[in-house]
């Protein structure tokens, strides 16, 4: 028997003598003696609480529920003495009644579904609010474009307004701290594509066009692409978290009220910064992309230096390095404005902020790889 | 002789050169309400987070219901924090889970309860602090700043402590709210036998709710009756308890 009960049964009658810790923390022992009681037979039950070392409000509230159960069973349910203070307390604040600061409330009723509703109106509603969710977030997408570009145009005319050191510190934050794990990339992409080409061009005995593959795939595509890439998930993600927890601590709200404009000081130089460090970012990945091409083709192809780059001035036509070169500033717009736009749309909880850094990064890489796909179309039109 | 279920021995709490608490003693018995005061810097929150065991204090003996937290391992603490409940000054409710979520995660932790059980005891703990059923499906950031302060007392309640500690329970409340908030505390320290030590700086909660108050002045607490404290010499607990703003209460202990 456990030591929280001591069942004496009488004749078609039982006596819970209740003992122990009835809390809160003892909750699954007292489940499981409540539920071992055997009530074949029973028709009443007397219950004496007087012994009980510590009776809680969880542990009054489990007697009620038991008092409860016992009635639905058609069995009369006593105490021996007095009810325990704990379970009037109990009866008192589930009933609306007595706890200070409370208004009385109207019970609510939860809506019944039909099967009607569940079959045809509830997919028509979601259907509805997903496209009417839709259309505003696109509303909301052009207008934060349009405060955007109105800021700028203001911080031209007033050139203070620009905040040169904040742009700074993105340049610094976006740019230069990200040179290692770019140049990186670029010199591991690189030499990929030089031993993937090579083992191709070596069974046509052409390996001299391996410069050729580096030179152009890194410089047109590559060098930029994943310079791209890597600094939406670095920078994307941090203006959404950046200036979301802002928004969280209501700093964002302060700077309003403080007759600063939020755009002007959070979301502009961050914008100017990346479309600053992007480009410098693609010209160092562009070098050390086409060093590892060298280093590839001198140790496994066994081409001495000047016959790479002799072959690589033959290669590149003069816009090549251009055609590269002015998809950065894009790029970077592309990124800072997801980034930023997300993170002013984070209110309320954490979990927003964790969800819309997410979007963030999806989404600027996403806009950057169909920014390059429309350019890929534009050169080609425009044959260079 | 009454028997501190909390008790503070010799603390010491340092940050580098700068001494916050040097040989603090403290007791709060059953049954009573315990009040700590102190000017902004003095250590109130640092206290608070040495006893709750979020910090560990440089010297010093915290002994809760008898057993001294200072030398347990983080299982021992583990069974300690289920006995007492804590609601922080912004309430610190988990801004990504409903209410009725925040209540149930500290049962969901130290408990092992059926469904049905946890959904209604958590109702039961939100009805108890005054809160409307409907709030508990609610979010904190679509709760007002009342709301929240309840919300966060039901989660501090989740597993009926003994121990209720409140940092500035009725901060950022108008008065009304913070007068009905003492209520509520009053209400439910008589009703659940509770030991609240509640951090405040709100003249109107001290002389409304609490039986001692601690100062913390020059790195030790000076404790005693609320009727006595206002009587101890010292300068700063003079100017707390004498100054233009608590001149008033003193005339009129218990509100108008």
């Amino acid at each position: 028997m456990s030591t929280l009960l001591d069942v004496h049964r009488g004749e078609g009658s039982l006596e819970l003598q209740l003992s122990g810790e009835w809390r809160a923390l003892k909750m699954p022992e007292i489940d499981a003696a409540l539920a071992a009681l055997d009530l074949t037979g029973i028709s009443k039950v007397v219950i004496v609480a007087d012994r009980v070392a510590a009776l809680d409000l969880s542990g009054a509230w489990r007697l009620r529920e038991l008092v409860r159960q016992l009635a639905s069973q058609q069995i009369q349910a006593t105490f021996r003495a007095a009810e325990p203070d704990q379970l009037r307390l109990v009866d008192q604040t589930l009933s609306d009644a007595a706890v200070p600061g409370r208004p009385a409330s109207p019970e609510t009723t939860a809506a019944v579904d039909t099967h009607l509703e569940v079959a045809i109106r509830r997919p028509l509603i979601d259907i509805g609010r997903s496209s009417i969710r839709f259309v505003r977030h696109l509303r909301h997408g052009v207008a934060f474009l349009g405060r955007v570009s109105v800021t700028f145009a203001r911080a031209l005319l007033q050139p203070h307004r620009l905040r040169p050191i904040s742009i700074a510190r993105h340049v610094y934050d976006t740019g230069i701290t990200a040179i290692p794990i770019v140049a990186l990339i670029a010199f591991l992409i690189s030499v990929i594509i030089a031993y993937m080409s090579a083992q191709q061009l070596i069974s046509f005995g052409a390996t001299i066009f391996v410069v050729d593959l580096v030179t152009i795939g890194v410089l047109r595509e590559l060098g930029v692409l994943l310079t791209a890439i890597i600094v939406a998930g670095r920078s994307g993600s941090a203006f959404a978290a950046e200036i979301g927890a802002m928004r969280l601590n209501e700093e964002v709200d302060a700077l309003i009220a403080t007759g600063v404009d939020p755009f002007e000081v959070l979301v502009l130089p961050r914008v100017l910064g990346l479309i600053i460090a992007l480009p410098l970012l693609t010209v160092i990945a562009d070098i050390i992309g086409l060093m590892g091409g060298a280093l590839l083709c001198r140790f496994l192809l066994d081409m001495p230096l000047t016959q790479f780059v002799d072959r690589v001035n033959e290669a590149i036509a003069p816009t090549t390095f251009w055609v590269g070169i002015i998809k950065a500033p894009v790029f970077a717009l592309a990124i800072a404005l997801a980034g930023a736009y997300r993170g002013m749309q984070v209110r309320g909880s954490s979990r927003e902020l964790g969800r819309l850094t997410t979007v963030s990064v999806v989404q600027s890489i996403f806009l950057v790889i169909l920014a390059d796909a429309v350019f890929a179309v534009l050169f080609l039109e425009l044959d260079v | 002789m009454r028997y501190p279920i909390l008790e503070v021995r010799g603390l010491v709490n340092r940050f580098g050169a700068q001494v916050v608490h040097d040989g603090l003693n403290m007791e709060v018995y059953e049954d009573e309400v315990f009040g700590i005061v102190g000017g902004s810097g003095a250590g109130k929150s640092v206290l608070l987070r040495s006893v709750l065991g979020l910090r560990r204090a440089q010297a010093g003996v915290i002994r809760i219901e008898g057993r001294d937290i200072t030398q347990m391992s983080p299982t021992q603490l583990r069974t300690v924090k289920a006995h007492y409940g804590v609601t922080f000054q912004e309430g610190a409710l988990f801004s990504s889970l409903t209410v009725l979520q925040n209540v149930q995660l500290p049962m969901i932790e130290h408990v092992d309860l059926a469904a049905h059980e946890l959904e209604e005891l958590a109702m039961l703990k939100i009805r108890l602090v005054g809160l409307e059923p409907d709030a508990a499906r609610k979010l904190p950031s679509q709760l007002s700043g009342g709301m929240i302060k309840r919300a966060a007392l039901a989660r501090a309640l989740a597993l009926d402590p003994r121990l209720l500690f409140l940092d500035e329970p009725t901060s950022g409340l108008d008065p009304i709210s913070a007068a009905e908030f003492d209520e509520l505390v009053l209400y439910l320290q008589k009703q659940l036998r509770l030991t609240v030590v509640m951090i405040t700086h709100d003249l109107d909660t001290i002389f409304r709710t609490c039986n001692r108050v601690g100062v913390i002045v020059d790195r030790h607490m000076e404790a005693d009756t609320l009727e006595r404290i206002v009587n101890n010499p010292h300068p700063w607990i003079q100017a707390y308890f004498h100054g233009e703003r608590a001149r008033t209460r003193l005339e009129h202990p218990h509100g108008a």
